[in-house]
């Protein structure tokens, strides 16, 4: 009886998975092995040769920006976590905040924030300074993906870290850990699944972006989300678009893999499985 | 105690602890001998739990000194102290199977390998834990994590272990053998606990002495004996067992005056016509006939409670307990009949009053029916509290 109430409570997953994320994916697979007339080819696969360059960048890209992104969290959750409750909320409610924007808006403000004429050049100017380039870089590229997806890091840490029985810290002292030792040897472990979650969070959205670095970038930088993007939309070529998609989507699950291979390994508490 | 144990291991001197204004520990001063099992025994929020936690170092006194083998340890981590804690919950490492928690504290200081295995192998042979090795804790029954948890805190050979309600999650059964089982290890690894309960039974069966504590202050130290036999005061002989605490006066030595009749007693050293606590246990009162008795009463309750009937009697509006395996019939006119040494003076105190009548035993079936007599237990429940 209670399996079949299982299954009736899967039922709308199972309707809504079959058909916005089973069909979809088929789609993308057919698409990815035929021509523009429909038949069987390996065209598109063969053309991917061209965009090792543009898989390359993403990956270096969205990967510095995962490093920077859990630099920054990580001791910011782990503070956060030894904070009074009320503190904990508003700081919470701090983190959140930017969320509540669409990440369009977030990232056409900073566009003019940056921009030659923005906020930050003209305070240069102000104090004498000679105006830099900021859009276009790869470091506002990275700059837009960390500040973007920083929350998402923040949030599986700092739950994991606020979950933490403070007795499990006190008992490690007791057992001779100084500070460090405690970190390395428990918050550490325990803190892994909200690491693991928060890299996939932010590491998964970065490599695949494309609106950020078009717009931060200035079209300069082209990740494989942008080249995606302009197969489909500008070059209308759906059939290479494809391709890449999928190779995007092999790549994503081979990092996700190897992410919980190092989660198996410490225990439970993530967002991600 | 015998010569060889009377240097004090740890010693608290003056002690006080404040949160914010509420006072926790009020100036206490405890000294604790090397090899003995001590337990600190009071209701929740007396102190004892922040006694436990001074000693550990997880917590700093707002004044006073706390003192190891005779040395200051103020300024000394947690890390640094040469005690170990068995917490109320285990707090045992989620992210470490049995072994690897066990050999926790010598892996952190650096213990050569094999003697770690030869240490952790024989610590988990002691608690019986052998097959369990590579269980994961989280895996365990709570009897078995406990054993976990004083293998962990053990292995470090510390000079004291320090108990924190270690046996309040185990179920009743379990609890009375892991009693044994700690008294027991205590003897084997001859060092220190300081064990922390709230329970009276716990702490008269497993110690060698008792400190019940109430509101930040120690009411009583001595050997379990002594403190359930000569306590201090109403809320020590209240807190331990059942007590009837009844007013009365002290007319010289060896006779004191209750209820209107004097008795002889075995007390001395009190002034003449000296208004005191009279305690007299449940179980050292004898019903006889009206006839032969000094006291008389009506007994207003009877339970039977397997060893014994508990029997409530009301003499002059003062309700006594009796534990006698002799049956009596509620409606009964009987006597109380007291030996002279069952009969213990106490000076008065702040806790004169307020607890030692078991009125509200026999006004049960009043509260039922009636709301304002309800409230009224209430408050005086709470007074017993």
């Amino acid at each position: 009886m209670k399996k079949s109430t299982n299954a009736l409570l899967n039922a709308p997953y199972a309707v809504w998975s079959a058909i916005f994320v089973v069909v979809p994916l088929f789609i993308v697979v057919v698409y990815a092995f035929t021509d523009a007339e429909g038949h069987f080819s390996f065209d598109s696969i063969l053309a991917l040769k061209d965009y090792g360059h543009n898989f390359l960048i993403s990956l270096l890209y969205s990967l510095v920006a995962t490093v920077i992104t859990l630099i920054i969290a990580y001791p910011f959750a782990y503070a956060l976590s030894k904070t009074n409750e009320k503190t904990q909320r508003i700081q919470m409610m701090l983190v959140m905040l930017p969320m509540w924007m669409n990440l369009l808006i977030r990232t056409y403000s900073w566009m003019n924030i940056l921009d030659r004429n923005g906020i930050i050049n003209q305070l240069l100017m102000t104090l004498g300074l000679k105006p830099a380039t900021f859009l276009g870089t790869p470091g506002a590229v990275i700059f837009g993906m960390v500040y973007n997806y920083l929350p998402y890091m923040i949030l599986p840490i700092y739950t994991v870290m606020a979950k933490m029985d403070n007795s499990l810290v006190e008992a490690a002292r007791d057992l001779g850990c100084n500070g460090f030792n405690v970190w390395r040897r428990l918050i550490l472990p325990l803190s892994m699944p909200g690491v693991i979650s928060g890299i996939t969070m932010v590491f998964v959205p970065s490599v695949s972006t494309f609106y950020i670095s078009q717009k931060l970038g200035n079209g300069k930088i082209m990740l494989i989300g942008d080249t995606i993007e302009r197969q489909m939309q500008t070059l209308n070529n759906y059939n290479l678009g494809a391709a890449l998609s999928l190779v995007l989507m092999v790549l994503i699950l081979v990092s996700m893999f190897i992410m919980n291979r190092f989660a198996d390994n410490s225990g439970e508490g993530g967002l991600v499985a | 105690m015998d010569e060889r144990n009377s240097s004090n291991v740890v010693e608290l001197r003056n002690v006080t602890v404040k949160f914010d204004d509420d006072i926790i520990l009020d100036n206490l001063s405890l000294a604790i001998k090397d090899k003995e099992f001590v337990t600190l025994l009071g209701p929740s929020g007396c102190g004892k739990t922040t006694t436990l936690r001074l000693i550990a170092g997880f917590l700093e006194p707002n004044s006073g000194e706390i003192i190891f083998d005779g040395v200051d340890v103020k300024n000394v981590p947690a890390h640094k102290r040469n005690v170990n804690t068995i917490f109320q919950r285990y707090a045992l490492f989620p992210n470490y199977n049995v072994h690897d928690n066990i050999a926790f504290g010598l892996k952190v200081a650096k213990v050569p390998k094999d003697e770690i295995e030869r240490r952790v192998a024989e610590m988990i042979e002691l608690v019986n834990l052998k097959g369990f090795e590579k269980r994961p804790v989280q895996k365990l029954s709570g009897g078995q994590q406990q054993r976990v948890a004083i293998a962990r805190a053990a292995i470090n050979n510390p000079k004291v272990l320090l108990l924190d309600e270690p046996l309040a999650a185990l179920d009743a059964k379990l609890r009375k053998d892991m009693q044994n089982e700690l008294k027991a290890m205590q003897r084997r690894l001859g060092i220190t606990f300081v064990f922390v309960t709230h329970d009276q039974e716990e702490a008269l069966s497993m110690s060698d002495t008792v400190v019940v504590m109430d509101g930040g202050k120690i009411q009583q130290i001595g050997s379990p004996v002594d403190i359930y036999n000569e306590p201090k005061n109403a809320f020590v002989a209240d807190f331990i067992g059942e007590s009837n605490i009844i007013d009365g006066v002290m007319i010289k030595d060896r006779l004191v005056k209750f209820h209107n009749r004097k008795l002889e007693c075995v007390d001395e050293g009190f002034e003449p016509f000296e208004p005191v606590d009279v305690v007299i246990r449940p179980e050292d009162v004898d019903i006889v006939h009206p006839d032969n008795a000094l006291i008389c009463g009506t007994v207003t309750s009877v339970t039977f409670k397997g060893v014994h009937y508990e029997i409530i009697i009301d003499v002059d509006g003062f309700k006594w307990m009796v534990q006698t395996t002799d049956e009596s019939f509620v409606g009964d006119r009987v006597g109380l009949y007291i030996e002279p040494d069952a009969i213990h003076i106490m000076k008065k105190s702040e806790y004169s009053g307020t607890m030692g009548d078991y009125s509200y035993f026999s006004d049960e079936m009043e509260e039922i029916s009636n709301p304002d007599a309800a409230i009224d237990a209430e408050d005086e429940d709470e007074k017993i509290d």
